[in-house]
């Protein structure tokens, strides 16, 4: 019957562009430098609370030699390692636990009490006992950024897997699958999307905590240059030898990991999620 | 009624599998404010082959049959057959659900994370049946029939809802199965796509000849899709009339202004109109 016919998948002709200050970059870039214009402003004439920061043409002043320095680099390469690390193990273990506590009543009603306990102590809380707990100081490190990450994706597992509908189930048990088939066809890929949130939400909390854990546990790098120890102890030597624009470039060579740490991440996840586009 | 089951006897009036037989069923729902019975000793028999159409108010209790048969839920009393095999009965309340029955959705549950393709492929690929390579060629057949070319690989999320429930209807016909279960698979689509979607599940069902037990609270939807419409009673639900359609199929959409079916319409009209005003009075809540 020609009426039931699909019609042909036609694309719409493309549209036109939005202009120059329509473009998302170019609007980024005029974000960026109204925000540092009106600190320079604000630090060159002293106003009250941002007028104590050292204005951005003596971070940069501060900044330039640091972009040679071997050291400034390490505590890039440091920082991002251990990040990499803690995030990784979060992930290794909180997605397993998070469906487990998802899926079976009887493992969610023994860790349930547990996890909600310790969920609210901060990572701050732990460096003492992590010091302690663990043979190095990479692994102390390591365990408080993990820690950092690891609620919010076990989190952002259970409720993803408990928001799939439960007619997903319904079809496929009645189109034959077993509970392996059930696990792996409909859970997995039904919790993808929640797992990708879980993450990014996850790698922002462990640049958070990156600067705690380096902080105290006492930047011991391999190369002991005076900034080679990452980049959070770097802030907190910045900040013992009163050195203020080194302070902000520590902060907002952060700011920066952190960000390309969740584009990167964003950016699998639409990988991971194709379906998701055709929103 | 004691006509009614006697058919059952008779079987493959169509010429197809997949008889059911609902006998005495009760159905009684635990809720915070008590017991609620949503089904009571409700019997039909649907004959093998043969587009039965279940209508009744919403929240009348009708999905809950449906659920019994599909294994979703459990009965309380009663029993239900499959060509003369038990599904559930006294010893096992609740049915194991299986792809002989295959259920299409009232709201679609389509694997928004699988393409077209994959979606009716899924069937024979879990129950092994046929391996993967298999599996989408026969769904690839199936869904040109269904006028599905060149959407296989797009996701469910980004084609029309009609197509959409087309897609689902192949994912069900894919398990080969004996009985479709369709719970008011087009409620949601608008009234010109809906009778596209007749037509096109009328066609596939000329070239399948399954059974097809219909959920709808549609008058109309019911009496030219049906070789019978079954009018329930709302809560509890049981046949209260069982409508003969004597329009011959095939059908298609001239059948709507004929006199025969403006007959039809007035002799079930009145019948539906009672319990719809039943239910709206117990301010039933959609189950």
């Amino acid at each position: 019957m020609s009426a039931v016919a699909a019609p042909p998948m036609a694309r719409p002709p493309k549209k036109k562009g939005p202009g120059f200050f329509g473009h998302p970059v170019v609007r980024a870039i005029i974000s960026i430098a109204v925000f540092v214009g009106l600190w320079e402003v604000a630090s060159r004439y002293s106003l009250p609370w941002i007028g104590q920061a050292p204005p951005p043409t003596k971070v940069v002043d501060a900044w330039v030699p640091l972009l040679t320095d071997q050291g400034y680099w390490y505590s890039w390469f440091q920082s991002s390692r251990r990040v990499l690390s803690g995030f990784l193990s979060a992930m290794i273990i909180g997605i397993p636990l998070g469906l487990a506590m998802a899926t079976s009543r009887v493992f969610n009603d023994i860790t349930f009490p547990v996890f909600e306990i310790l969920r609210p102590v901060p990572p701050l809380a732990w460096v003492p006992a992590a010091i302690i707990f663990w043979p190095t100081q990479e692994l102390s490190i390591g365990f408080v950024i993990f820690l950092g990450a690891i609620y919010t994706i076990m989190l952002n597992v259970i409720g993803g897997a408990r928001s799939i509908d439960i007619r997903f189930f319904q079809a496929a048990r009645s189109m034959g699958s077993s509970n392996w088939d059930i696990f792996r066809r409909i859970i997995l890929p039904g919790v993808l999307p929640s797992i990708v949130v879980g993450c990014e939400v996850g790698i922002g909390i462990t640049w958070n905590v990156v600067v705690a854990a380096e902080m105290i546990s006492g930047g011991g790098g391999a190369i002991q240059s005076s900034a080679g120890g990452g980049l959070g102890f770097f802030i907190w030597n910045s900040y013992i030898g009163a050195s203020y624009p080194l302070i902000v470039v520590g902060m907002i060579s952060i700011g920066i990991a952190g960000y390309i740490s969740s584009a990167i991440i964003r950016k699998l996840g639409i990988l991971a999620t194709p379906w998701l586009r055709a929103r | 009624m004691s006509a009614v089951l006697s058919q059952a006897s008779q079987g493959n009036a169509h010429g197809g599998k997949g008889a059911i037989r609902i006998e005495h069923v009760d159905k009684v729902y635990e809720a915070k404010s008590g017991p609620v019975q949503a089904v009571s000793d409700c019997s039909l028999d649907i004959r093998a082959g043969e587009i039965c159409m279940i209508v009744g108010p919403s929240g009348c209790g009708k999905t809950t049959l449906l659920n019994a048969i599909a294994g979703f839920h459990d009965i309380t009393g009663g029993a239900i057959y499959l060509d003369g095999q038990m599904l559930c009965g006294p010893d096992r309340p609740k049915a194991d659900p299986g792809p002989d029955r295959v259920v299409v959705f009232q709201n679609g549950a389509l694997f928004p994370w699988k393409t077209n393709l994959e979606n009716v492929a899924f069937g024979p690929v879990v129950q092994g049946k046929l391996s993967k390579a298999q599996a989408a060629e026969k769904a690839r057949g199936l869904m040109a029939d269904a006028g599905l070319a060149g959407v296989e690989h797009n996701y469910p999320g980004e084609v029309s809802s009609g197509m959409r429930r087309r897609v689902e209807i192949v994912r069900a016909l894919m398990n080969d199965p004996k009985v479709l279960l369709l719970d008011e698979p087009f409620r949601a689509l608008d009234q010109l796509t809906k009778s596209v979607m007749h037509e096109a599940l009328l066609e596939i069902y000329y070239k399948n000849k399954v059974t097809i037990f219909f959920i709808t609270h549609d008058l109309e939807e019911a009496i030219f899709l049906g070789h019978r419409v079954a009018i329930m009673t709302t809560r509890p639900c049981r046949p209260k009339k069982i409508l003969e359609v004597d329009i011959p199929h095939p059908r298609d959409y001239a059948v709507l202004t004929s006199p025969r079916f403006r007959e039809l319409m007035e002799e079930t009209v009145s019948a539906v109109h009672e319990e719809a005003v039943k239910a709206f009075e117990a301010g039933e809540k959609e189950m």
